[in-house]
């Protein structure tokens, strides 16, 4: 059953692309050399070039280029080896050029897909219309002063790469799955790190609604949308608001919005309106960007892989398909489980990392990125198991000493002497002295209360601290018991 | 000899042999300056003491016997290349505060070379015109005057207008200057000096004020050809720093003024003869290719069919380009800033464009925002484009057959301050002759050629292969030794 | 093609370049000289012609992703009409813009 928004007139299906703003991981920007770092001191990062000095000239990034290659082949897309750069003309505050060097008729990246899953277990594929390079505006700080707007250009001059959906999407959960989809994707990549918090993707959001069976209807974009919840909440908020409009009899407007997060609905940016005229044309100051077909190769050779194969190259290794999808999510568990996996039982590291591991970085606020235990630890953790140094029981002991000091395994099990005991003569020794302090239970145990073999096995573990090999225990029992 | 007679070459050598320090020659030229600029109006910013202090230091360093290929010679800097620490206005009060903290990179490497820098020179506002009417600072006079009516006050033509001015005058012995229609060679006829627009992408237009960014290219304007190839050298060369700069060798510039023209087919394009030109340019162009003939050229009459398309071409291409180029004049970071109390942002950039841009510069930002705007631009911009390919297509189809071009520089001699200056229109037909070389990339040379009956300067132009300067040079020092021209300007220093 | 006084203001504000009403009718007369010269460019046959953009190469060059520009606020900031924020004004400051 398809998602469906209910109005007076019945139910209305949604209609959602998404233009998304993702920053590109570089140490510079696309056209000058000042860095790109988050969170610097205000105008710190920027170049005469950034800010639009009389005389200066662009010159572009390759690696900017190379993440934008690198992204359209995680797409699955059409890379141009002949794109181009064109000025977009408008004058804004923190747009120091009066205009915006982008690529408008001819993208670095053509068509591609995204294939999205959803809640219910079922996945979709999303189209991509295009990826192209193009420079970040500078910031405009309106809370500082009465009647001013102050400017940082730190930003300007960024790279991104704006990726373009086709309107593909029909609930807001589908928006928000492809939205996750696509960051995974660019994590994976190391193209976009993908905080939303810190700007470095941004999403506008184009909705529509209609009939079943009907054509598009007018759209409208909601502008720079900066969490995936915020845009599930935004796809609700626009379509219920132009329902509202279709069936009072009204005409939806194509215009461009903001989401107002604190009341959760949409409102009209006028500001932003005035007369689009963008006067597009070649950047004259840079010739075409042509690639060799050699260097896309190059790149693709060197891509990482993709959370789709990953994901499929778990549930080969034997995990569930929940383990492999939860196990993929992000780039850094991923690479986690698989430093714990590498010549071990998969499913078992499987389990330590979605339980042991988790439940500690939960309770320690910590994150995969700088976990509690480190990956190799877990694996030496999961070799002592498995070569009868430790038990299941002694191994989350030691796994509890990592998370508090640090240490290593081996270091934990030494210092604390919590060595399992696989010697059966002194084992034999305890079981002995066991059944002598409890003659009754063993008379009882003989004459056929078979029960009590467990309550020996227990009192002669108690006895070791926990330390005796439980099979080597239990061999012991038996063979005493006689 | 006064010292500001000497030719940039003569100077060098003059230099080298101790006849003269660059102090002696430095102060010569700042003396003209003081007399005669008050008049000419050439200079915006006089760099006295700077200049002096560079001279000094010029000296010292060629005692000690690394003395650089222009060591210790005063020239003049058009003020539209940044100068770190100077003043650069462009010609416009829109940046008639603004202060580079950077320098030029073709203004660097006559810096590297060892020049000297006099000040910066005076200039159509933002380089949109060809009379040097247009600055923000006032006209600039033309040193020359008519025979039969010296009182008239002639425009030295522009936009390089005071960098003309100042080295036919001699308050220079040569300047840096651009062209993005005509702006070098025109200036350059009118003055009876030589200059040369290089091939796009021979000079870095990295801290020059951009007008037209795929027509803009730097170049230098001097007395003599070989002068003109002397500073082209040092300007030239590859610069990271410009993706349209050409990495390509620059090669010995002045040695190939002294080549001849011995077996080279020199085309003569039948459409630059023009209806209504004055006969004394026909017949100075005829006379020209004579002298070519005279030294073992063979001259050949070529088609350049879109020729007549060319400037209205270049009058969609320059403004649209201009538009995008100048928004950053906005009043926000540097230049003028122009407000009422209750201005918002709208209003502020509109108070200030409007205050601070003069009359032709916001004309063409209105024609090139307009070509570009929805639903004009694949009739205006699109289509001048593709036109622009088919002038480019004739000239490559032109030097299949023949070596070098030669035309008339300008369809007049330099008119009056107060003439032609009602309609745009005709004020653009001053580029004729020079715009194609803009739109095609090529490399283009004025030399003056000849006097016309009221006694002023008339020049011709000499078109070449992309990166093959030198056969122009060639061509151009050929005319030149046959012309032998020795006329100088009414208003000249040293007198 | 010719200009009316509305799309002159229209464009003037595109340009954000404030015109007097004084001045729109003389701008108009202007422009439509220029464009009305410019106009005999429609006869020329262009079909199947490649527009040609710039002067000079065919492709673009690429520099290393290092950062070698930057950390020079002051100069970024030492021509700016006007200085916000901080100790010696950090930003460039203009009239508060509504969002
Ligand atoms: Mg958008
Ligand atoms: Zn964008």
């Amino acid at each position: 059953m398809s998602y469906t928004l209910e109005g007076r007139t019945g139910p209305w299906e949604i209609v959602v692309g998404l233009e998304v703003h993702a920053q590109v991981t570089s140490n510079a920007k696309l056209f000058s050399g000042a860095a790109t770092a988050f969170g610097a001191a205000p105008n710190t990062q920027v170049s005469f070039i950034d800010a639009g000095f009389p005389g200066m000239l662009p010159v572009i990034n390759r690696e900017c280029v190379a993440q934008a290659v690198r992204t359209g082949l995680g797409l699955k897309a059409q890379i141009n080896l002949w794109s181009r750069f064109d000025r977009k003309n408008y004058f804004y505050a923190d747009l120091p050029q009066g205009y915006q060097i982008s690529q408008y008729a001819h993208p670095i990246v053509g068509e591609g897909a995204i294939e999205i899953e959803l809640a219910d277990g079922s996945t979709k594929t999303v189209g991509i219309t295009r990826l192209h390079l193009e420079q970040d505006a500078g910031k405009s700080l309106h809370d500082q002063h009465p009647t001013k707007s102050y400017i940082d250009l730190n930003r300007s001059g960024v790279a991104l790469m704006e990726i373009v959906s086709e309107p593909d999407m029909r609930s807001p959960e589908e928006a928000g799955a492809y939205l996750t989809k696509l960051r995974q994707i660019l994590r994976y990549l190391g193209t976009c790190d993908g905080n939303m918090d810190e700007g470095s993707m941004r999403a506008d959001v184009n909705v529509s609604v209609r009939k079943a069976g009907e054509g598009y209807r007018t759209r409208c974009e909601v502008k720079n949308v900066n969490s995936i919840r915020f845009v599930m909440q935004a796809v609700e908020a626009e379509a219920r608001r132009q329902i509202e409009i279709w069936e009072e009899g009204g005409t939806v407007e194509q215009e461009t919005r903001l989401f107002d997060t604190a009341r959760g609905v949409t409102r009209s940016m006028r500001s932003k309106e005035d007369a689009h005229d963008y006067r597009y044309f070649p950047d004259p100051d840079l010739p075409p960007l042509v690639l060799e077909q050699n260097w896309v190769d190059q790149l693709k050779a060197s891509l990482p892989e993709l959370p789709d194969e990953r994901r499929a190259r778990y549930v080969a290794m034997g995990l569930s398909p929940y383990d492999a999808h939860v196990l993929t999510l992000e780039k850094e568990t991923a690479a986690y489980f698989e430093t714990v996996a590498k010549g071990r039982d998969a499913k078992i590291a499987a389990n330590w990392v979605m339980g042991d591991l988790f439940a500690a970085i939960n309770r320690t606020r910590t994150s995969i990125a700088e976990p509690p235990v480190k990956a190799e630890y877990l694996g030496v953790l999961l070799d002592l198991m498995k070569d009868g140094t430790l038990s299941g029981k002694l191994a989350k002991e030691v796994f509890e000493a990592m998370v508090e000091t640090g240490r290593s395994p081996g270091a934990i099990v030494e210092e604390r002497g919590l060595r399992q005991v696989t010697d059966t003569g002194a084992i034999e020794r305890i079981v002995a002295q066991v059944l002598e302090a409890n003659a009754d239970k063993v008379a009882e145990y003989k004459s056929g209360k078979e029960k009590l073999f467990g309550f020996f096995v227990g009192q002669t573990m108690k006895a070791m601290q926990g330390k005796g090999n439980p099979a080597l225990v239990n061999e012991a029992v038996k063979k005493l018991l006689g | 000899m006064h010292p500001t007679d000497f030719s940039l070459r003569g100077a060098i050598e003059a230099l080298n042999e101790g006849l003269i320090s660059s102090v002696e020659l430095t102060r010569a030229h700042l003396d003209g300056i003081e007399k005669l600029n008050p008049r000419l109006n050439a200079y915006i910013t006089v760099m006295a003491e700077q200049a002096l202090a560079q001279a000094r230091a010029s000296d010292a360093r060629r005692a000690e016997g690394v003395a650089g290929p222009l060591e210790g010679v005063p020239l003049a800097i058009k003020d539209l290349f940044c100068t770190a620490g100077t003043l650069t206005t462009a010609g416009s009060r829109i940046l008639g505060n603004f202060v580079p903290p950077y320098e030029s990179t073709v203004s660097a490497n006559l810096l590297r070379d060892g020049a000297v820098f006099l000040g910066k020179v005076n200039l159509d506002e933002f380089a949109m015109g060809s009379s040097n009417t247009t600055s923000a600072f006032g006209p600039v006079e033309n040193p020359w005057s008519r025979a039969n009516d010296p009182d008239t006050r002639l425009v030295p033509g522009g936009s390089s207008g005071g960098s003309a001015a100042a080295v036919a005058a001699r308050l220079a012995l040569g300047a840096t200057a651009t062209d993005t229609g005509g702006s070098i060679r025109q200036p350059a006829a009118f003055c009876g000096i030589a200059g040369i627009k290089p091939t796009y992408g021979r000079c870095s237009r990295w801290g020059v004020v951009a007008f037209a960014s795929s027509l803009d290219q730097a170049g230098p304007v001097a007395r003599t050809v070989e002068d003109c190839a002397i500073l082209l050298k040092s300007m030239a060369g590859f610069d990271p720093k410009d993706s349209t700069s050409a990495d390509v060798p620059v090669p010995d510039f002045a040695a190939a003024c002294a080549r001849g023209v011995k077996g080279l087919r020199i085309g003569v394009p039948k459409e630059y003869r023009l209806e209504g030109m004055p006969a004394e340019i026909g017949a100075l162009w005829e006379q020209g290719l004579q002298w070519l003939r005279d030294q073992g050229a063979e001259t050949v009459e070529i088609s350049l069919p879109h020729t007549k398309y060319a400037l209205p071409t270049y009058y969609i291409v320059a403004p649209a380009e201009a538009s995008s180029n100048l928004a950053r004049y906005d009043g926000v970071r540097f230049g003028l800033r122009e407000a009422a109390k209750d201005s918002d942002l709208k209003d502020l950039y509109e108070r200030t464009r409007a205050a601070g841009f003069g009359p032709e510069v916001k004309r063409r930002i209105m024609i090139g925002t307009y070509v570009l705007s929805a639903g004009y631009y694949d009739a205006y911009y699109l289509k001048a484009q593709k036109i622009r390919a088919l002038i480019k297509r004739d000239f490559d189809d032109a030097f299949r057959t023949v070596d070098a071009i030669v035309t008339p520089a300008t369809p007049s001699a330099a008119f009056g301050m107060d003439e032609k200056q009602d309609d745009p229109v005709t004020m653009y037909l001053n580029d004729v002759f020079t715009v194609t070389a803009n739109l095609a990339g090529l490399p283009g040379l004025a030399v003056p050629a000849g006097l016309d009956r009221q006694g002023l300067p008339l020049g011709l132009q000499v078109i070449g292969r992309a990166f093959d300067e030198e056969t122009v040079f060639a061509v151009g020092a050929a005319i030149e030794t046959a012309a032998d021209f020795r006329a100088v300007p009414t208003l000249r220093a040293g007198v | 093609m010719s200009l009316d006084t509305a799309t002159v203001r229209r464009i003037a504000s595109l340009a954000r370049i404030r015109l007097e009403e004084e001045e729109v009718g003389r701008m108009q007369a202007e422009l439509n000289g220029i464009l009305g010269w410019i106009e005999q460019l429609q006869a020329v046959p262009t079909d199947g012609v490649e527009p040609m953009a710039g002067g000079g190469a065919v492709s673009l060059r690429m520099r290393d992703d290092l950062v070698t520009d930057g950390g020079i606020p002051e100069k970024i900031l030492a021509n700016a009409p006007d200085r916000q924020g901080g100790e010696g004004g950090e930003y460039f400051g203009v009239p508060k813009v509504v969002e």
